[in-house]
């Protein structure tokens, strides 16, 4: 079998399970006896290793086959999770990534046995039998009990500890008095199965003509959303026999094994005497059903949670195609405003001519925007492999600390999603290790043991914003100084007439460091220009809030989207160029005698604040011709667009408003230099290009 | 026709004219040939690019072969023609000519490898073809990208 064809979905739905098994185990650590977790990690592990094995990955296949032992023995209550344990399991999970990088590059899996790893594991297995958990033995076997049932030889009849209701009791018993025949029944599907729920429900389908299903355990619906293990019961009441039931059964594919027969209704009566009779027996019965409706139960919490829904209505699609999809979706808007143009243009006023070109006008509009959905993706994607990253961090710079992740649902477009990652990493790793200070130091001062980190996502307006917060020591602005100055970045007279803003921007200087040691977390310098070229790389803008003693917090501000915006419209000395919206905070009409010199430089004074002008009529080297000078004489006034960045503004003189649209950036070609206030360049409808300019880099 | 017969060693070259000389670019580096359009110009960028044209939805760099090789400056007439090449990774630049007169067939033998004793271009070009008694220069077009880079 050609299996090539299907590595792609087999490294994504690796990276899925070790992403789950990660988040799970680090879970597991902080709650030991959370069975919920323990089920969740044998699952993943589970599939894994059949994934791994259909593959033809050995190793990895024989990896995963040790982890999971290791599970199920942690889940049936004989082995206990502990600290040394947990580790070994991030080990694991670490190889089983090399294994996947490999396949990645190479498409093998490599040489690398693990063996110390399996070694490990193995011995972790012993301990099961040498010294049995005393405290969960109890529940332990009877767990057990449960799980190697369809293993063993043990009672298959699982349908025999159902509990029955009266009503269903009355049921039977009319049923049998009309002379029909009740039979309980217990399906076992092979555990190889992909599709739990399609084949249960081909066994329900089956019985359907021949009798009637009374009762399931679990229920349809449960069964339905494959929220079950590999056997389900039943009752039926039919007036077929046992062996065409059966039959019915074991003829859809992938069932292990029926076993069905007669059911003796348990009557009140039956009941006490049973109890008399074997009360052990009786005893056993209920606290399985009880250990039933706990799993059930807790299966359901576990759901309401809302961990990952187990029907999921997706299709994956190259990114490619979506891009292609993008594209056209651009060239579509294009063609409509060159309509739009036209239809301004033309004298003759048809009315039921706007109206179409409203129509298309809004169908586009919300084309574009289930585009820009089909491709926002949740940053949980990129930020999910922190928890574990700040966990490592820890043991390994000794120091107690905790990440608090908010707003991971925030969604950004794939292409920035992409590229976010590395740069708050950085962040992340940077709070950790120079942010925070070490435990002890937070004991003599004072604060909780524990450093706290938080990651805090949310949507403003068209931008996204990510900050990264710790409640560690803050920026020593004098110590930033210092370092400047011994470095040879400043001379002591420019740094003492730094202030305070400016002093921290120096963080982001090319090769800047102030941590007194180099260690391999950080402070070797190369990072926080990278991150802050990286997202300005991305149109968005990254900015320093600390205090001395309580904390330090990045603001990193990315735009929602890369490929379709909104602009102002402009006219700078009969050129067109567009402004991006996002950044334009009001539109004002300026007198010559407001503005007023500052160094020479021109400024306003707008409503208390000091704004800096910017002439872009200079700016862009644009020669001003008669017109410009007729507009700012004529009226005595000029028209500023005041563009902030972070809390920053400033005003660009233009000449002329021509209004907002939806504009499409693309690239200016390869061989062209372009200025960097120049962020990229749109068609406009009649076909004309207009440059667009990045205020940011003029504030 | 003599370029009905395709041999090994010959290749087509479209020819464009400056003043009285002539210059063979290789064919296969032409995209497409347009009229003279709207030409966007763009700020502080090289001196030698005279802006930004919209084809059909994609934005191409158009840079002046005059400024390029230290030509003197030309009004555009209507015979100007903007040849649109396309490089290697599928990047495209346009170049802004005169006028484009024709394609010629040469074969490799008739393209003398000498160099022509003229102006700035001398650097750019590969060798010089005979073709009815005319003398055109072919243009290396690889060596004038590659130079835009470097700058």
């Amino acid at each position: 079998m050609d299996i090539s064809q299907y590595l792609d979905i087999f490294i994504d739905e690796t990276k899925e399970h070790l992403q789950t098994l990660n988040d799970q185990v680090l879970i597991l650590e902080a709650e030991p006896e959370n069975i919920d977790t323990v089920n969740e990690i044998f699952r993943a592990a589970h599939s894994l290793k059949g994934m791994a094995g259909t593959m033809g990955f050995k190793r990895m296949q024989k990896l995963t086959h040790n982890m999971e032992n290791v599970f199920s023995e942690v889940r049936n209550g004989k082995l206990n999770v502990n600290a040394d344990m947990v580790d070994i399991v991030f080990k694991c999970l670490d190889a089983i990534e090399g294994y996947l990088n490999s396949i990645i590059e190479t498409s093998d899996e490599g040489t690398e046995d693990n063996d110390e790893l399996i070694g490990l594991l193995e011995a972790a297995m012993e301990q099961v039998s040498s010294e049995p958990a005393p405290a969960a033995a109890p529940a332990a076997e009877e767990k057990a009990e449960e799980k190697a049932a369809p293993a063993e030889s043990g009672d298959k009849r699982k349908f025999l500890s159902i509990p029955i209701a009266d009503f269903e009791k009355n049921a039977m018993t009319e049923a049998k008095e009309k002379g029909m025949n009740v039979y309980g029944a217990t399906v076992y599907i092979q555990e190889s199965c992909l599709l739990k729920a399609a084949r249960a429900f081909l066994v329900f389908k089956n019985l359907d003509g021949k009798g009637e299903i009374i009762k399931s355990v679990p229920t349809v619906q449960d069964i339905e959303d494959e929220r079950f293990e590999f056997d389900f019961s039943m009752f039926i009441i039919t007036d077929k026999s046992i062996d065409e039931i059966k039959h019915a059964i074991e003829s859809v594919s992938e069932i292990e094994e029926a076993v069905i027969e007669a059911y003796e209704i348990p009557d009140a009566v039956q009941e006490t005497v049973a109890a008399d009779d074997s009360p052990a027996g009786e005893e056993e019965k209920k606290t399985e059903a009880k250990g039933k409706a706990k799993t059930e139960s807790s299966d359901k919490k576990a759901h309401a949670k809302g961990s990952k829904p187990v029907v999921n209505r997706s299709v994956r699609v190259d990114i490619e195609k979506l891009d292609d999809l993008m594209n056209q979706v651009s060239e579509l808007i294009i063609a409509k405003n060159g309509l739009v143009s036209v239809a301004g243009d033309s004298a003759s006023q048809d009315q039921s001519f706007n109206e179409q070109i409203e129509y298309l006008e809004r169908i586009t509009t919300s084309l574009h925007e289930s585009v820009m959905k089909v491709r926002m993706v949740p940053i949980e994607s990129v930020v999910n492999r922190f928890p574990r990253m700040i966990r490592d961090l820890s043991k390994k710079l000794n120091k107690e600390m905790e990440l608090i992740m908010t707003g991971e649902d925030t969604e950004l477009d794939r292409t920035v999603i992409d590229e976010i990652g590395d740069p708050l990493m950085h962040m992340l790793r940077n709070a950790a290790d120079h942010g925070l200070e070490s435990t002890i130091d937070r004991l003599k001062i004072g604060k909780p043991q524990v450093g706290t980190i938080r990651l805090d996502a949310y949507q403003d307006g068209n931008n996204v914003t990510i900050e990264v917060t710790d409640d560690g020591g803050g920026v020593d602005v004098e110590k930033i100084k210092r370092k400047a100055v011994e470095k040879g970045n400043l001379t002591q007279e420019q740094a003492d007439a730094l202030t305070d803003k400016e002093a921290i921007d120096l963080l982001f200087a090319p090769a800047f460091s102030t941590a007194e040691k180099i260690s391999d977390v950080s402070g070797r310098g190369v990072g926080l220009d990278v991150v802050k070229n990286k997202i300005e790389g991305l149109g968005g803008d990254v900015e320093v809030s600390t205090k001395l003693g309580e904390g330090t917090t990045f603001i990193v501000r990315l735009p929602l989207t890369l490929a379709i915006i909104q602009a102002l419209m402009v006219d700078v000395g009969g050129e067109k160029y567009a402004l991006p919206l996002n950044s334009i905070v009001t539109v004002e009409e300026i007198q010559d005698e407001d503005i007023k010199y500052v160094h020479t430089k021109e400024v306003i004074n707008l409503r208390g604040s000091v704004i800096p002008l910017v002439r872009l009529s200079d700016v862009l080297d644009i020669e001003p011709s008669e017109a410009t000078e007729d507009v700012e004489t004529g009226e005595n006034g000029l028209i500023v667009v005041i563009v902030k960045k972070g809390d920053k503004q400033a005003g660009l003189v233009i000449d002329k408003l021509l209004g907002q649209q939806e504009i499409v950036i693309k690239p200016l070609g390869k061989y062209i230099r372009v200025p960097k206030m120049i962020s990229g360049a749109t068609i406009l409808g009649n076909g004309e290009i207009a440059l667009i300019i990045d205020s940011n880099v003029l504030v | 026709m003599d370029d009905m017969i395709q041999m090994d060693d010959t290749k087509q070259y479209i020819i464009i004219k400056f003043d009285s000389e002539q210059y063979g670019i290789n064919i296969e580096y032409i995209d497409n040939i347009v009229r003279l359009q709207a030409i966007t110009r763009v700020p502080h960028t090289q001196s030698y690019f005279v802006g930004i044209i919209n084809l059909r939805g994609e934005i191409i760099p158009v840079m002046s072969m005059r400024a390029k090789f230290n030509l003197p400056d030309k009004e555009t007439t209507n015979a100007s023609r903007i040849l649109i090449l396309k490089m290697e990774g599928n990047a495209k630049i346009g170049i802004l000519v005169d006028e484009v007169k024709e394609v010629v067939t040469l074969s490799e033998e008739s393209i003398e490898k000498t160099s022509v004793e003229s102006s700035d271009i001398k650097a750019y070009l590969s060798g010089v073809g005979k073709y009815n008694d005319t003398l055109i220069s072919i243009l290396n077009i690889g060596a004038v990208i590659a130079d835009i880079d470097n700058e």
